[in-house]
């Protein structure tokens, strides 16, 4: 029987990647000597189930460096070795190399050897250059490598008497092993219940099998055997030790010190010879059980070992699109009460009077009622906690606060934040970036610390939070806080302002979101570059949020983004100019008012400004931006809605203000392509579509535009 | 007779691996022909939005169903004399292959005539052709019941340069 192991490659291949997460959290847990036994138990686990999957889908490369790294975390779980920070962060590196492997798994190209052999050198020098614990372990590796010179194997299965629902067959395995050399087998009987009680899906027995290296085969590799027990190892007792011919039958394996053993040999006299056909050749079993137990130092109890990890698994499993029940139920519920609605509505249709009018309203705003808490509901599926985009952030301010020699502790609250998935994918790269410049520029190193008279150790702290229809999240450092008059210095140095501006405080530092500005002396691979952080602000300002800086000089630095929760629906003003309606986002909008001819004023002959109480604000004929006939030239029937985009305010000329209501975003880009000035599009009630507006993008076409335009506007403005 | 013919030749052609089915349409007088797999469905013309600072060919967008589809106006795109829309215009709606996603778009035509089965071989390479149909995006020339049928290349006509000389402003 075979079967096609490629369709669960990709499982496999999802299941390490959340292995290696667990790996990289444990082992920075490990770190910073916070973990307790669970941690290293559930790396263990993780390393232990990447190896025996990539064995499976004969991934050697990732199975045979898995093993290094198992050897050594089982030490550590054992506590035959210290844990060390040296021994941390190989096998931090060797997490990557991990990773590599995967990725080129995934791709099916041939992974970079190199790197992997390099680091597995890496390993095993820790592994033998060991402190005095660390020695077993190494004879343990010694004779690991002069085993296979012994007879065969003396191997010890005891399942556990759930072990067949698991879909194993003991048959098959005895089979396998009967393949690889002469068998001797001997069943102990001794757990077998009366025959009343016997439960045919439990397992009763257990062995001791004798196999012997045959001639025309050789020896016979232990990793082999292993193989065979790989699936049951979770669920049985198992021991492999090598088989001695001239093992003597009275010698006291430290064994017998256990009950269990003390138990088999008793069970000894039980003991019945079974035969396994394996191709012609029939072995009868002649020794007694315990007798050719040969010592055993290094060697301990797979399983008993196993059992506590398998049980613990379900706990740190994290899924990758996962949705709670409860989420799922409280949908079905609003669909039941949909449903319920809908037949109510339909029965008022059949005979519809006018004295009805009043359920028919009821009716319609149930409908309303029901639609929003669906469609509330069906966003809250989306969204998923914010930890998914924070579990990053421990390696990496482990990794650089290593390489900058800092000190360096990070504090995340709020995890549990949720977010829309989509945006949350948009909002890690700047998340990175802003939290490499914290340490990179804001944490300062632990002289200067000391010096300035804060703990050597600095702290950075994400903190996310909701706060009305948006996510709030904020970066920030104890460290030295932007230097004003550098900035201020920097930026009249390119010219960016004059020393005549008066600008202040907040101006000052906003001029980090500069295209090109840089106050880091020296530019480092971390960050400093000047690139980067206008990139921050442009791609969240892309997510429809927004990213602010607040600093004290010698106390620390506060960056604050803000994040609409979903991209998928928005609030927005439906506006009319001309033919064609559009929609304003409503968090951009601040006010609307009808025109006052007196107050346009122009610059220049071409600019219009509006005199808003004591502000000018640019005038945006959105007919002429857009190039539409508008149905009015009147300015007085014309209404002004007054926008914040990117770069200030703006009165946007509309013919008329529609209904506002909440609309679901759809993508230009899915079938065309990005049109400036329009952030999307959506389809309203009568099924026609409208386009939304953008506001930035569409003020910014307005300044490259109205330049070009040459027109009279006094006539218009005359009316 | 010929009737009969005619139809047992293209049920010979419906089961030969060497052809393929392509509808056709009427655009100025003229037919061209599409690979009938890539033609999603056939609506009526209906109003459209305008998006602004586009080309003029591209007529706007449509709701499909809760898709934003763009709409092309292929006569306005071939720089052919523009008509009314009347009763037998329609909008093809067509899945086009693009190099990073495929889109769905849809096309204005005259009207759609018919279904035809081409072998490969009845398939001719296209002179070099100067006029309002440039090269790019003819797939080859044919000839059903007499008449000449221009194959018409619908990835290369939708994804090429002008539509994406949109993001430049059109003034």
């Amino acid at each position: 029987m075979s079967i096609d192991l490629s369709q669960f490659k990709q499982t496999f291949l999802e299941e390490s990647d959340e292995g290696l997460d667990v790996l990289e959290s444990g082992l920075l847990a490990l770190d910073s000597g916070t973990a307790d036994d669970e941690v290293i138990h559930a790396v263990f686990r993780a390393a232990h189930s990447i190896k025996g999957g990539a064995g499976t889908f004969s991934l050697t490369e990732i199975a045979s460096f898995t093993h290094v790294m198992e050897t050594l975390l089982d030490e550590m779980r054992d506590g035959r070795r210290a844990i060390s920070k040296e021994a941390i962060n190989v096998l931090l590196n060797s997490v990557d190399v991990l990773r590599e492997l995967l990725d080129a798994a995934r791709d099916d190209v041939s992974p970079e050897m190199g790197r992997v052999n390099e680091v597995q050198a890496k390993l095993e020098a820790v592994l033998n250059a060991g402190n005095d614990q660390a020695t077993e372990a190494q004879q343990d590796a010694e004779s690991e490598q002069k085993e296979p010179e012994s007879d065969g194997w003396v191997i010890k299965f005891h399942p556990h008497e759930h072990m067949l629902r698991t879909g194993n067959d003991t048959v098959r395995m005895f089979k396998e092993l009967a393949a690889l050399g002469d068998l001797e087998n001997q069943v102990d009987l001794s757990g077998l219940p009366e025959f009343e009680h016997m439960d045919p899906e439990l397992s009763y027995l257990s062995w001791t099998v004798h196999l012997k290296n045959n001639e025309q085969q050789g020896p016979i590799d232990k990793a082999v055997i292993e193989e065979i027990f790989e699936w049951v190892e979770d669920d049985c007792d198992l021991t492999i030790e090598p088989l001695i011919s001239q093992a003597d039958d009275t010698s006291t394996s430290e064994r017998l010190d256990s009950p269990q053993a003390a138990e088999t040999q008793t069970a000894a006299d039980n003991v019945t010879p079974i035969t396994v056909e394996s191709d012609s050749q029939t072995v009868l079993s002649k020794e007694p059980a315990a007798g050719v137990q040969p010592p055993s130092r290094t060697q301990q109890s797979v399983g008993a070992q196993q059992k506590p990890a398998s049980r613990k698994k379900k706990v740190t499993e994290t899924g990758s699109i996962r949705v709670g029940t409860d989420k799922i139920d409280s949908l079905i519920n609003m669909v039941g009460e949909l449903v319920i609605t809908q037949s109510m509505l339909s029965q008022m249709g059949e005979d519809f009077s006018m004295e009805k009018i009043e359920d028919l309203r009821e009716g319609l705003a149930q409908l309303e009622r029901n639609t929003r808490e669906l469609q509330e509901s069906v966003m809250r599926i989306r969204m998923l906690p914010i930890s998914f985009s924070f579990q990053r952030f421990p390696r990496l301010v482990h990794d650089l606060s290593q390489k900058m020699n800092k000190k360096i502790e990070l504090k995340m609250l709020g995890e549990q934040t949720e977010l829309d998935k989509t945006v949350m994918e948009k909002i890690g790269d700047p998340l990175v970036h802003l939290v490499r410049n914290s340490l990179d520029h804001g944490i300062e190193d632990p002289q200067t610390r000391l010096a300035a008279g804060k703990s050597e150790t600095g702290t950075i702290t994400l903190n996310a939070y909701h706060q009305g229809g948006f996510i709030i999240i904020e970066i920030s450092d104890d460290g030295a806080g932007l230097p004003r008059d550098k900035l201020l210095n920097k930026a009249i140095e390119k010219g960016l302002v004059t020393e005549q501006d008066n600008l202040p405080d907040e101006k000052i530092y906003d001029l980090i979101f500069h295209p090109g500005f840089s106050t880091a002396d020296q530019v480092s691979d971390i960050s400093g570059r000047g690139v980067g952080m206008d990139v921050v602000r442009k791609n969240i300002k892309e997510l429809g949020g927004n990213v602010d800086v607040s600093t004290e000089e010698g106390k620390g630095t506060t960056f604050t983004i803000r994040l609409p929760l979903t991209l998928a629906i928005l609030d927005g003003q439906l506006v009319k100019v001309g033919n064609e309606t559009y929609i304003i986002p409503l968090v951009s909008i601040i006010e609307s008012l009808e025109i006052e001819t007196d107050n346009i004023n122009t610059i220049a002959g071409t600019t219009e400004v509006y005199k808003m109480r004591d502000e000018y604000i640019p005038l945006v004929r959105l007919y002429e931006v857009f190039d539409v006939q508008p149905g009015t030239h009147r300015l007085q029937d014309c209404l002004l809605v007054v926008v914040e985009g990117d770069g200030g305010k703006a009165g946007i000329l509309v013919d008329d203000l529609l209904s506002q209501q909440q609309v679901v975003i759809k993508s230009l880009e899915t079938n065309y392509k990005r049109i400036q000035g329009v952030s999307g599009a959506t389809i309203l009630g009568d099924g026609t579509v409208a386009l939304i507006l953008d506001m930035s993008g569409l003020l910014t076409l307005a300044r490259e535009i109205q330049p070009a335009q040459n027109y009279n506007n006094q006539t218009y403005a005359n009316g | 007779m010929s009737d009969i013919q005619d139809i047992v030749g293209e049920l010979d052609a419906l089961t030969d691996e060497n052809a393929e089915q392509y509808l056709t349409f009427v655009l100025a007088g003229e037919e061209y022909a599409i690979d009938i797999l890539r033609v999603q469905e056939i609506k009526g013309w209906d109003k459209v939005t305008t998006l602004p600072r586009t080309p003029d060919y591209l007529q706007g967008v449509i709701n499909l169903r809760g898709t934003i589809v763009p709409i092309v106006d292929l006569r306005k795109r071939f720089n052919l004399p523009e008509i009314d829309y009347g009763p037998t215009t329609v909008v093809i709606v067509l899945k086009v292959f693009g190099e990073e996603h495929d889109r769905i778009m849809g096309i204005i035509v005259d009207a759609v005539s018919d279904v035809h089965n081409l072998k490969y071989d009845s398939i001719r390479p296209a002179p070099e052709i100067k006029g309002h149909v440039d090269n790019r995006f003819v797939n080859g020339l044919t000839t059903i019941n007499n008449k000449m049928v221009v194959l018409m290349d619908i990835d290369a006509l939708m994804n090429s340069a002008e539509m994406d000389e949109v993001e430049q402003p059109a003034a």
